[in-house]
Formats: structure tokens, sequence, C-alpha cells
């Protein structure tokens, strides 16, 4: 992100809270590492952090998992985000030293920072310090680009990647399969087809 | 003697074959199983579909698997060394706009792009030979459907292809025993026949290169191979040895079981085991060399081991190193003979460049949400498909444009990954906490999406040439591309986006975005689907093609083109079966003048 698009959010969310030391610097450092190149070992596991460092301080690390649980909180059915290790999927994302993920880490980094400000502008406190219905009430005003102000135009933007990294961090993990029912990746002697009576209860047979 | 290096390297080869992928792996099997003492020369590494990721998850995987600028298909392709940009080995692009671009995918590994493909495998039908005749665009080919379809029979029956025959137009049946069942398909499959059928659209059983049952390994060799013991025999315990279909883990990441076609898997077995296929990795061919008689007598290569420049001798080269990568060797086979590179004295080298025209529409179908657990793993994708159904309506110029496309499609329960949940907004108003995640349950396995697949006719507008100063890290001077399409590609890719949106809406569905109506927004850019061929195009008449029906370059009489580079025409099927029936056809031509002694 660029500084003048950090400004311009440090400027709408009012800044009267003052801004996170070097929270434009933050969003444009540059990565570390190398990328895991054309020709990686597929067959060995890669946990974050292994292929390159992950760069996220941790209050960072803190507002990604409450963030995280607020977009895909427990429930009956599964556990929420950060169980199922959100927070290391997107600091390893954002960490990345490629530039499509440079990109998004500038988004992240920077709409952390309009959280912190936006949270001390409405509640006078970081946003992990305010409790979930506060955070809620941020949350209601950047959930949909569509119907944002066209000041939260960039925050709004933010959460519906934060959203996107956290849907995909969690549902490709075992517990967010489960969560889908997702029931292949196992070999099978034959592949039978759907069965006729769900067919034949969606009319196609 | 199977993989050798620069020094150990034989000296009497009769063929040496540049490229590994589906054109060198098919010569290479033809040539060998037939007694021809073969050298392939590779320029990537090693490779064997052992190393593939089967079953893993992408959990497992940096960023989950996500694509990558490193890996463009995701962490699990099979691709090595390869992509959009090879590292070293850049190409320029006349053009950045979107219009005249093109992108150029290439595979540094053994088996080229086969170890990754979608192995959708369509034959041509007599009127993708003879387009010329019918509409008097582009040109005809110097061979009809009836010269090739014997191979198309041969390659269906060697490497396992799943269909059925429908005797529709200009779509050919297979004679019976050739193709293998097709698998179930899924509900999404069945609700798209449905209402695509409610549209006069039909809706077939796809083809594609995938045991979905083991091979007739008792009968199929001796018709492959009638009179030959030793190639029955190799066959035979091949074909034993591949299981079928596991129903799962994706095609694209490479099968170690054998169950679809790769170069890796089924071509080179067999080829090296009669002894007869010495290869080498790490073989970057750049120059063929020609002897005072004017033939050619082998080729010159850098082994990217130790950058040193090699040479390899044979009484035959042949070239399938990839449409362009061998238009790029021809052009860079300079002489005082050939000043233009060689096989160029028609001037055509690099010419009438064609890809597929590509254009993509998804929607979300409520009658598909919240269906019980289902694995839809089945066969890995193009269970079903639509083949090219208004031949008469364009015959009559209702369409506004000349040629066809085919619909690949998809849907259901797939595994989820890095994009499950992914962009929901338009769907669910924005959601998150508890009710995001009963959206997500809910949309799972709702979505279709539809792909074009149509044919480019050739112009002089879209061409490779070798650049005037960019050279790759080998020292070896790059190709430079110019793109352009017509309007009868922008309107046809138009004409995709209108069918996709209509068959969504029989479905009762939506897509995202309101269709794109602007043909030259539509089009995905020159190169995108990865089937390019043409650049030395066969024909009737030395002046106006580079080589004649074999493959044959029409100025060395050694030297054949057996890749894609030789279509003259990019008809709407996938190319690859075809390239294989061409190059089965033209080795057993080489097999014959070499037997007697015309070569």
């Amino acid at each position: 992100m660029d500084r003048r698009t950090t400004l311009k959010w440090v400027l709408a969310a009012g800044a009267l809270w003052p801004p996170r030391r070097n929270q434009d610097a933050r969003a444009n450092e540059p990565a570390v590492g190398r990328g895991y190149g054309t020709d990686p070992n597929l067959a060995v596991n890669h946990p974050a952090g292994e292929l390159w460092p992950l760069t996220m301080t941790g209050a960072e690390r803190r507002l990604a998992g409450i963030l995280s649980d607020i977009i895909i909180p427990a429930d009956g059915f599964s556990p929420g985000a950060s169980a199922a290790g959100v927070v290391d999927f997107i600091d390893e994302w954002v960490s990345a030293p490629y530039s499509n993920f440079q990109r998004d880490r500038g988004i992240v980094l920077g709409g952390f920072g309009w959280l912190h400000t936006e949270a001390g502008r409405r509640f006078g406190k970081a946003f992990i310090e305010i409790d979930a219905a506060g955070q809620l009430l941020i949350c209601d005003d950047i959930c949909d680009e569509s119907r944002a102000a066209d000041a939260l135009r960039e925050a709004a933007r933010f959460f519906a990647l934060y959203r996107d990294l956290t849907a995909g961090g969690f549902y490709s993990t075992p517990i967010g399969r489960k969560d889908l029912d997702y029931i292949g990746n196992v070999p099978l002697v034959g592949f039978a087809g759907p069965p006729p009576a769900l067919l034949k209860s969606l009319g196609l047979l | 003697m199977p993989f050798v290096t620069a020094e150990t390297q034989q000296k009497d080869y009769d063929v040496i074959v540049v490229g590994s992928g589906a054109a060198g792996g098919q010569s290479a099997y033809t040539l060998a199983m037939d007694g021809a003492r073969v050298l392939m020369l590779e320029a990537g590494r090693n490779y064997s579909a052992t190393e593939s990721p089967m079953f893993r998850t992408p959990d497992l995987a940096p960023l989950h698997g996500a694509d990558t600028p490193d890996k463009p298909f995701g962490f699990y392709d099979a691709t090595v060394d390869g992509g959009w940009s090879v590292p070293g080995e850049p190409y320029v692009r006349a053009s950045e706009e979107d219009a005249g671009r093109f992108e150029w995918w290439r595979a540094r590994m053994l088996g080229g792009r086969t170890n990754h493909w979608g192995r959708i495998a369509l034959r041509n039908g007599p009127y993708d030979f003879k387009p010329k005749a019918r509409d008097g665009l582009g040109f005809d080919w110097p061979i009809g459907y009836d010269d090739v379809a014997p191979y198309y029979d041969k390659v269906e029956l060697l490497i396992g292809v799943y269909g059925s025959n429908e005797g529709l137009e200009n779509t050919p049946n297979s004679p019976p025993g050739c193709l293998l069942p097709p698998p179930k398909p899924l509900v999404s499959d069945h609700l798209i026949r449905q209402r695509a059928k409610k549209l006069g659209i039909p809706v077939i059983a796809g083809h594609r290169a995938v045991l979905t049952q083991p091979l007739d390994f008792k009968h199929l060799p001796a018709r492959l191979h009638p009179g030959n013991a030793v190639a029955q025999k190799i066959l035979t315990d091949d074909m034993r040895s591949r299981t079928p279909c596991l129903w799962a883990t994706p095609c694209g990441s490479g099968c170690a079981v054998r169950a679809n076609y790769q170069s890796t898997t089924v071509h080179l077995p067999p080829a090296l085991k009669t002894g007869n296929l010495d290869i080498i990795t790490d073989a970057m061919v750049y120059e063929v060399t020609l002897g005072r008689d004017g033939r050619a007598n082998g080729v010159n290569f850098i082994d990217r081991r130790s950058a040193k420049q090699r040479h390899a001798t044979a009484r035959v080269v042949i070239l399938a190193a990839s449409a362009c990568e061998s238009v790029r060797i021809l052009l860079n086979s300079k002489s005082p003979q050939f000043p233009d590179g060689l096989a160029n004295s028609s001037g055509k080298v690099g010419q009438y460049l064609m890809d597929t025209v590509g254009s993509s529409v998804g929607g979300q179908i409520p009658l598909l949400e919240n269906l019980p657990p289902l694995n839809e793993d089945a066969a890995g994708g193009d269970q079903m498909y639509v083949p090219w159904w208004l031949y008469r309506e364009q015959h009559a110029g209702k369409l506004g444009f000349a040629r066809g496309y085919h619909i690949e499609f998809g849907g259901g329960k797939r595994m989820p990954g890095p994009d499950t949940g992914a962009g929901l907004e338009w769907l669910t108003g924005g959601s998150y906490g508890a009710k995001f995640k009963q959206d997500v349950r809910r949309y799972y396995g709702s979505f279709v999406w539809f792909s074009g697949r149509g044919e480019m006719i050739p112009n002089d507008k879209s061409f490779c040439e070798i650049d005037a100063s960019v050279k790759d890290k080998w020292g070896i001077p790059v190709l430079r591309f110019h793109w352009q399409w017509s309007e009868h590609e922008r309107r046809q890719a138009a004409h995709m986006q209108r069918t996709f949106a209509d068959i969504i809406d029989a479905m009762g569905g939506r897509t995202q975005h309101a269709v794109q109506s602007d043909g030259a927004k539509a089009i995905a850019p020159g190169g995108s689907i990865i089937h390019e061929v043409g650049g030395a195009i066969m024909g009737s008449d030395p002046k106006s093609s580079v080589t004649n029906s074999w493959g044959q370059t029409w100025d060395v009489s050694n030297l054949f083109i057996n890749d894609g580079a030789v279509f003259a025409s990019n008809a709407d099927k996938n190319p690859t079966l075809t390239i294989m029936a061409l190059a089965w056809r033209a080795s057993d031509h080489i097999l014959g003048r070499m037997r007697r002694k015309e070569l």
C-alpha cells in the first residue's frame, strides 16, 4: 500500500486517536527471504515460517486472531478460525516474498492500523481491548463494500480481503473440511455417482 | 541404455527426438517399439510421476497451496521449472495490451506439459481438416480425417480415453472398443444436461485420457503392434501395471499409479524397455546442424548442468519441442545456405501462430444448495461436455462468426482450498460470524462454471520471430510474439458469454456479474489457454507451407516436425490427441522410409 492510501485511511478515521507508530512504514516493509522457487519439494510438509520468516508482531497476531474469530467463531459444528491455525496462515500470507502477496500485506496491515485508529476514535481503546459489542459495531460498518460509506470504502476492502483469507485459511484445514462435510480425497474402487434418490428428489431422474 | 549424458551417448542413433511431451513421447514410443534407435533430448530435468503429491491436502502446503508466481497453477501442480515465465529464459511480447498480448506456458521437465494437462482428448472432425473448403477462411490441411482416423484409434487404445459415441455432426465416433466407459455424471452435470437440453444444447460424455477401468492388456497389444512379438510383450506388461482411476486427487498434480496419460507414465516406460531409447535430460537444443549434403546430421544443445555446448548425431531429426520452441530452434538454425533459419524458404516459419479462444462465466445455483455430503472428486473433471452444436446456423451465416466452440464445465463439492468461502458478498450481503459459517455451508458445492474453447482462424498478425537483442541465460536468442484476434474470435467469445448466462438462467441460477457483450473484453489473452499451435504449418505447396503432409520439411528431407507447429488450423478440439495421432503417423512414415533406405 502506498503512503498516500494509508494517510487517506488515517484521515478518514478522524485521526483523534494517535496513529500507531510507523503504521504505513510497517505495511510497506519489504519481504524477508525468497519464494520456494519453481521446483519445490511437494512431498514434505511446509509449516508456516519454514520457507520464509513470519513477520507479524505479537500485537498484530493477537489482533489477527480476534478478528478471525469474529469472522469465523466456534459454533456447534466446529471450532473457530484461530483454533484451526488461521493466524499462522495469514501471517505466512502477508509475509510471503511475492509481489501480489505484498499487496495483500499492505491492505491487511494498513487495515489493522485503521481498526486501531477507529477503535481509539470511537471507544478510546485499542480494538482488542473494546468489548465484543463495540468490535461488532465497527465491523458492521465495513463488512459489505457495496453498502459502506464512501469514507469507509478502503476499510471495507480490507475487511473483504481479511474475510477471504480467514475463510481460505479455515476451510482448507481438516477442521474446515469437516465443517463442510467434505468426504472426498480417499481412494475408491469405483465411482457410483450420486444416489438415485437424491437425483429423483431434485427432479433429475 | 536408458538415461545417458552428453558424454555417454552413442554415435549411431537412427533418430533424434527433441522434446519429451505428447509429440516427443509418441514419436519415441512408435520408433523404439519398431526397432529404431532413438535419442531423446529434453531441456528440463528428469521427472517421475512417483513425485506426484497425491492425496496431500492444502494445509500441508505453503499458503495452503495457493497460486504464486513460482507455481501459477498452485503448489501441487505437477509443472517443474515452468509456468508463464521460466527463470533465466525470457520471451518478448510486442504488445502488453490485452488485445495483442501473448502468454507462453512452458515446463522444463521430462514429459513436458503432459504432466499437468487437463487430459481432455477430443478428435478433430472431418470439417476441421478442411475448414477453408467449408467457409473460405484460413487453410485446408493436406490431409483429411480419414488419413488421421486410424491413428486416433491407435492413440486412444494405447493411452486409454473415456468417452461415448453420439454420432453428432463433426464430432467423430470411435470404432468399437476404442473408448473406455465414461464416469458417472455429478449432480451438477445432471442439472446442466437437463436444462441445456431445453435450450437445444447437447450435453454428452466428456473424452479424457483417464482409465475408468483396466486396459484390455490381453487384446490391445496385438491390435497395436501386429507381427511385433517384442512390442506386444512389453506393452502387455506395461498395460497390466497401470492402475485404473482412484476417483480422487487432482490429475494436474500427476498420477503415480499411472491412471491417466502423461508421457512419463504411458509413452516413455515401454519405449525405454525396448532398449532402443536413450534420453538425455537437461539438454537444451538450440540448433539443427547440417552436413555438406544439405541434410540434417544432428543437433547442438546446451548441457544445462555444465553449461557446455554439445552435439548429437543421427540419420533423422524430429522436432517435438512444442510449437513455439520448435519454431525457435528452426529460426536459430542459421547458415549461409539458410540465412533466414532452417526450413524457412517459404518465409512461413513462425507464421500463423494460433491459440484457442477462451471465455468463462460462473454462476450460483440455488437448487444445488444444502445438498447432503457427496464425494464428487469423480474422474477429476469434465465428466461431460458440450460439443459445438450450431454447425447449420453457422454455415448459413446466421452467427456472425465462422468457427465453433465446445463447452467445458464443472461444479460439485470439490476439495476446499484457499479460495473456499471467498468473494461471497454478492450472495451474503457481507455476512460474518455465525451467519457467515452457515452461508459458506449453504453455498459450498452450489457453484458451476462454464468455459468456452473455440477455434481461432490463423492470421498474419499472430506470429513469432527471433528478437533482435534479447537472449536467454544460455545465450540463445529468444522469441518475440505478435498477436491479434479477428472479429470472428471476438464475436465467438461474446456468444460464449451469452450462452453460458442462458444456461445458468435455465438452471435457476445467477451470475455474479452482467455477462460481457464486448467480445474484446470477454476473450482471454493469446496463449493463455495453452493450446498454441501453428508456426510451421503443413501444406501441399512448398511456397506457402513449411512441411508436407508427413511433417517432413520441404527444405531438408530428413528433418521432421512432429508437434503442434504443423497444425494448419486449430479446431475447437483440444490439440493434444491430434498431436499424438500425427506424431504416430509421421513416425510410421519415417520407419517405412528408413526401411526403404530413403532416409
